[in-house]
């Protein structure tokens, strides 16, 4: 490359070398040290810090709610997105007003949104009060903050769609159903699959929501395994060094199903 | 949550050692009085005493050539922020921290000791105890009382009127507890109850359970706070009240999910009859309610608080010890005590400047009123997912049959 093309290179490289290649490094270094909030470095911890962060009592029970968040979320989130993008798909007066009003939720922060859905909550009391209840709460609250952003990705791949394969599909007599079921979905794979990974690990990743709304609660039933990251790191155990290695396992997961997901869409695509 | 991995990369980045007890950093000969020479001085704190603070610093500016910066910061992410600092050696010139945190912290090395300077005050003997006891590590003295923030039952005297009780007693047994919350809820008036608790919230029930047990006499930990007590018949009393409480329909229905972050709503709005309630916020709660004070009491009389609030000290990194040092000998001085704290309805940290007509000063000098120590005070107790949340809520909502197994997981973490 030459020197022009560097310098091209240069801000995105530093920004990728400061913001991520050196935190990860980081992290990792603290994930194989004894390393204290308040104490700092002092010495090598290998593999205690892992084996210690994986026999926590809240461990397994995190990894289960973890995953039920992710699978819920996903599900519900996906299916509601494609029924708003098909609903506003055409263009006109209505859709447009309709659009905006669902993307608006997506222009406040997360943790915003989770305040916002607190106030909501306290005047219904009892709303958080059952696992169930503080789980399908939450999920309300990020379907309300998330749907019309998934909304919009489907939107621009149905846009994608040309007029004339669904003329084709319609001069060979297929009805609204064979033409969704055999037209769109296909043809919107690729939509669906970053869908999917996006929300896959953005739930997987899930904090703010739950340490807002329910602080893990009731009776430690909605607890992430981000927020147990949280809790060995900041909530008085102090312990950086297995904070970290539970991080390293987490991204470890995240590889790999972001491996699987990606291979699944690339294959169709 | 990259922010928060941005917050762990720094500390990682300038983690420092902690080394034995050294005096904060200083010029010339340490006085009791510290330098005043227009230097510029940080000090952080938390949210919830930002009332105190701001009326502290302010009267401090006013007066003395030191300026100080006051950052307030959520009470949330206190501990991170102070941690992150640590770390990178970024800690402000002064800094609080909740009082039950500060065994940890002056362990791990955060504050400068102060022991010397502490022994010129002529006042020395005078401050608060508890304060200056959960202070002291290995025999030197870190801390100082910033803001005192105490528990004492509080009723709501129209309340009492409409339910026929005497609005100027307020409960001196826990079974008077229990009886004036029922009355006030057997009025049947709409979302009134007879009382609230933080049910999801270690943090409320360590500030207004413990002086339950406190007040007949009894410990919730060993003094070393490496061992659980809280199994024991008074606690049970406590327990057993609160559950009978809840059985009754007497608690209003949010304290359940209640975890910490509106508890002390509901009496404002005066729809609670009768709490252990933080002391500081008498002022606030005032303006909508005719307020009762007390003490908390115990199963058979006695009265006790929580001395809890803010310990204050100068940290290791601060390259102004004699000038910080000033800020706290003022802090500790009849000025800030009289004019400001007390002036500002809160409660002074000197015992020779308590007001013997006022019932929280009164409760703040009982000999059963404790500020708790141990080590491990955060993980075992106030963190979300505590075992002690664990504990009062299966005492009060779910098997009461599990507390042997339960206090002993929180004797588990005491220990570690």
């Amino acid at each position: 490359m030459n020197r022009g093309g560097w310098a091209y290179a240069t801000p995105t490289a530093l920004f990728v070398g400061v913001f991520f290649v050196v935190p990860i490094l980081l992290v990792g270094r603290m994930s194989i040290s004894d390393w204290g909030l308040f104490a700092g470095d002092r010495g090598v911890n290998v593999p205690a810090n892992f084996t210690s962060a994986i026999d926590d009592r809240l461990f397994w029970p995190a990894v289960w709610f973890t995953v039920k968040y992710t699978v819920v979320t996903t599900v519900i989130l996906l299916g509601l997105a494609l029924g708003l993008a098909l609903l506003v798909q055409e263009s006109n007066r209505w859709t447009g007003f309709l659009r905006t009003s669902f993307l608006v939720p997506g222009a406040l922060g997360l943790a915003s949104a989770s305040l916002l859905f607190y106030a909501l909550y306290s005047h219904l009391p009892g709303i958080l009060g059952t696992p169930g209840r503080a789980l399908w709460s939450t999920v309300g609250l990020v379907v309300w903050r998330f749907a019309g952003f998934y909304m919009l990705l489907l939107l621009v791949g149905l846009q994608g769609i040309g007029g004339d394969v669904y003329e084709a599909a319609r001069l060979d007599g297929a009805d609204r159903r064979q033409t969704f079921r055999h037209i769109t979905l296909p043809l919107l794979r690729p939509s669906l699959a970053l869908c999917t990974i996006l929300c896959v690990t953005g739930s997987m990743l899930a904090f703010d929501q739950f340490y807002i709304l329910t602080k893990g609660g009731p009776d430690n039933s909605t607890i992430t395994i981000v927020q147990l990251v949280y809790t060995m790191a900041f909530g008085g155990q102090n312990d950086l060094g297995r904070a970290a290695a539970l991080s390293i396992l987490v991204l470890l997961v995240l590889l790999a199903v972001n491996i699987v997901q990606f291979r699944g869409l690339r294959e169709k695509a | 949550m990259r922010i928060r991995i941005a917050a762990l990369a720094a500390t990682a980045l300038l983690a420092a050692c902690s080394s034995g007890p050294t005096g904060p950093a200083s010029t010339g000969p340490v006085t009791a009085e510290g330098t005043d020479d227009g230097s510029e001085l940080t000090l952080w704190t938390r949210a919830p005493l930002e009332l105190q603070a701001n009326a502290l610093v302010e009267a401090y500016n006013k007066a003395h050539k030191n300026q100080v910066k006051l950052t307030i910061v959520p009470n949330d992410d206190y501990v991170a922020k102070v941690g992150a600092a640590a770390g990178s050696g970024d800690l402000p010139d002064l800094f609080a921290a909740d009082i039950v945190y500060v065994p940890n912290w002056t362990k791990a090395g955060l504050f400068s000791d102060l022991s010397e300077r502490i022994g010129l005050l002529p006042y020395a003997d005078k401050i608060n105890k508890g304060h200056v006891d959960a202070g002291t590590y290995e025999g030197r003295k870190y801390v100082l009382p910033f803001v005192l923030d105490l528990s004492v039952m509080f009723w709501n005297k129209d309340l009492y009127r409409e339910a026929g009780l005497d609005p100027e007693k307020g409960p001196t047994t826990l079974d008077e507890f229990k009886a004036q919350a029922q009355a006030v809820q057997r009025l049947g008036k709409p979302d009134t109850y007879g009382t609230y608790f933080g049910g999801n919230c270690g943090g409320c029930g360590v500030f207004t359970w413990f002086p339950m047990i406190w007040a007949g006499g009894d410990d919730v930990m060993n003094e070393d706070g490496t061992e659980s007590l809280l199994d024991g018949p008074a606690a049970q009393k406590v327990y057993a009240t609160w559950r009978e409480l809840q059985a009754a329909g007497a608690i209003a229905p949010g304290s359940k999910d209640e975890t910490g972050a509106t508890w002390v709503a509901a009496f404002q709005e005066g729809k609670i009859g009768v709490m252990p309630y933080p002391a500081t916020l008498l002022p606030t709660a005032s303006k909508t309610v005719d307020v009762g004070v007390g003490p908390i009491p115990g199963a058979t009389g006695g009265g006790a608080t929580f001395l809890g609030g803010d310990g204050i000290g100068i940290s290791k990194d601060s390259a102004k010890g004699d000038q910080a040092w000033n800020f706290l000998a003022w802090l500790t001085s009849e000025a800030a005590q009289k004019d400001v704290l007390a002036a500002g309805k809160s409660t002074v940290a000197r015992t020779d400047l308590a007001d013997p007509a006022n019932p929280v000063d009164q409760v703040a000098a009982a000999p059963q009123s404790r500020t708790p120590f141990a080590v491990n005070f955060q993980q075992a107790f106030n963190a979300p997912g505590s075992p002690w949340v664990t504990l009062f809520r299966n005492q009060v909502y779910g098997d009461p049959a599990a507390l042997e197994s339960d206090n002993d997981a929180v004797t588990a973490v005491l220990g570690r």
